[in-house]
Parts: structure tokens; C-alpha cells; sequence
């Protein structure tokens, strides 16, 4: 990775132009022709730097449920409780924590009702009581990472 | 703005990631029988009314070295969340900044900040300094790392 894809990434975490030729007014700013940009960005995308490409939509102003929670496991439970919780489709993602709350994922649903409704799911099947900790306020979304 | 069935199919489209060639929205157009030109339209509609909060790359934060990724959660009294949360969203670092409930007697705090560093101790260190430049010595609060992560996805869109 070299100074250009630092940029690279930098500058599209923000923004990337909605017009017919995207690609060549990004590469314009970076000093380098459209090919060069496509090439670096599946060069990044094959090397798993990037995970993807696109929109990041609103998960609740289309119209869906979006929802952080987190379970309280003896250590011994954890990888059956994760496995069961993981197999459910609308977990988006899960992470181990070192906290007694130990493990925290994230549900994201077609309706807002699904949520409550996958909650109750997981608790019947793992066993253990899920914490609903939905987004009350946002105070900042930036996330962006600079190289 | 109102989803019709179109910008449904064109949000299912672009979801896994937008094509990377010369004319990418006239490449999603074709496959969802759009011109270009609607294509364009659509995506810009969607980022005015913020169903698509932006539109560019997103990083595998762990393949780019971020390893020690940690939840800071702090336990503000009501009457301060306001201002803490926007003093907190607005530090470099931080890369999120919401309010969730709190669940008592369980769990206590009601703001969460994400902060993404190379280093556990180096985030520790940002964290006490945060404290003391903000003056938030009296605000309980603690730094959940992340340790094994079984899924990383976006929400999925049929």
C-alpha cells in the first residue's frame, strides 16, 4: 500500500461522485488515469483491505429495525450461544468483548417488529436473556478510518 | 422520500458494492432497466433523504492494522447527554457516538463511543487523555475491547 492508496482511502471513505464517469473525476484529483483507480481499488478489494464498494444506507429511514445487543455468558456457554446466535440471518455482525457483557452483536431487520421478535428467538434457544440497547441519539457517524 | 419498488430492486442492486468500471451507474441501469441518467437521479434522492448515509469505500479496519477496537461506555446523567455526547462525537478518534438505554441494575451506561487504534495501549492512553482534556473525571466510564469477531456484514436488503 503506497501513498496514493492511503489517499485512495482516505478520500472515499467521505465521498464518491454521483455523475457518469465517477471514477475518472476521482482519479483526475489523485493525478492518475481511471484505469489506474479501478485497478488499485480491485487490487484492494482482492486483498480484503476493502470489504466493499458502495452505499451505506440508513437501516431505519428505509423502513427497517436496526439494534445493538448484548448477552452476559459463562465462558463455558459462549461458543454454543454464539454458534446459535450467529446462524440467525439478521445478526450483521458479532463481537467478543472483555466485559462480563461478553458478547455484543448487531441485528439489523426488514421491519422494526422483527427485532423484538428475533430478541425472543435467541433467548428461547440459547437460554440466556438478550440486552435490547437501541440507538436513542446519534451524536456523530464519521466513522473513517485515516491512514 | 417514499421507497418505490424501483429504488428497492436499484438499493438491492448496489448493495454488495457498485461495479467498478467506466460507467458503473449505467451498468446497474442495465441490469435493473433504468437509464443512467435515472440511475444517478435515484442515488442522489436517496443521499438527500439519507437512506444512503454516503456512498464510498468501506475498510476491513482489522486488515488495515486497527486491531484494538474498543467500545468506551460511560454512565452520564441525563441532564449532560447532550453536551457530552456532542463534546465526545466531535474528538478525532472517535469514529461513533450514540445514546442507548441503559439497563439497570445490569448495565449502567448510556453513551457509546467507538474508538479504533493500532494499539490497546496507545487507545488506553487516548481514553485518559480525553478524560482529562474534556474534564470527565466524574463521568464513570469503561473501555470494552473487541476479542474475537464472528461476523462482519452490512444489513442485507432483499
Amino acid at each position: 500500500m503506497d501513498t496514493i492508496d492511503r489517499q485512495i482511502i482516505n478520500q472515499l471513505q467521505n465521498a464518491f461522485p454521483i455523475c457518469d464517469r465517477p471514477y475518472q473525476v476521482m482519479a483526475e484529483s489523485f493525478g492518475i488515469s481511471e484505469q489506474e483507480l479501478i485497478e488499485r481499488i480491485e487490487q484492494m478489494l482482492e486483498q480484503k483491505q476493502l470489504s466493499r464498494f458502495g452505499p451505506m444506507y440508513h437501516a431505519e429511514r428505509m423502513g427497517g429495525g436496526l439494534s445493538l445487543c448484548a448477552m452476559r455468558l459463562p465462558d463455558d456457554q459462549f461458543d454454543r450461544v454464539c454458534e446459535q446466535v450467529n446462524s440467525f440471518p439478521e445478526v450483521a455482525h458479532n463481537y467478543a468483548r472483555d466485559h462480563k457483557f461478553n458478547m455484543w452483536f448487531v441485528l439489523a431487520t426488514e421491519t422494526p417488529e422483527r427485532i423484538e421478535e428475533v430478541l425472543q428467538e435467541i433467548e428461547a434457544v440459547t437460554g440466556y436473556p438478550v440486552y435490547n440497547m437501541p440507538k436513542k441519539e446519534e451524536f456523530f457517524i464519521g466513522l473513517k478510518f485515516e491512514l | 422520500m417514499v421507497l418505490n419498488e424501483i429504488d428497492c430492486r436499484l438499493i438491492a442492486e448496489i448493495q454488495g458494492g457498485l461495479p467498478i468500471s467506466n460507467h458503473p451507474y449505467a451498468e446497474v441501469g442495465e441490469r435493473i432497466g433504468l437509464s443512467e441518467e435515472e440511475v444517478i437521479e435515484r442515488i442522489e434522492q436517496m443521499q438527500e433523504s439519507g437512506i444512503i448515509k454516503r456512498m464510498g469505500i468501506i475498510v476491513r479496519h482489522h486488515e488495515l492494522g486497527y486491531n484494538a477496537n474498543a467500545m468506551v461506555v460511560w454512565d452520564v446523567p441525563d441532564e449532560q447527554i447532550d453536551e457530552i455526547g456532542d463534546k465526545l462525537g466531535s474528538q478525532d478518534c472517535i469514529t461513533l457516538c450514540y445514546q442507548r438505554p441503559r439497563r439497570l441494575p445490569d448495565w449502567p451506561y448510556n453513551l457509546f463511543c467507538m474508538i479504533h487504534g493500532k494499539e490497546k495501549e496507545r487507545v488506553l492512553e487516548y481514553i485518559d487523555n480525553l478524560v482529562e482534556r474534556l474534564d470527565l473525571g466524574h463521568i464513570p466510564h469503561k473501555a470494552l475491547f473487541s476479542g474475537r469477531r464472528f461476523k462482519q456484514r452490512g444489513a442485507k436488503y432483499q
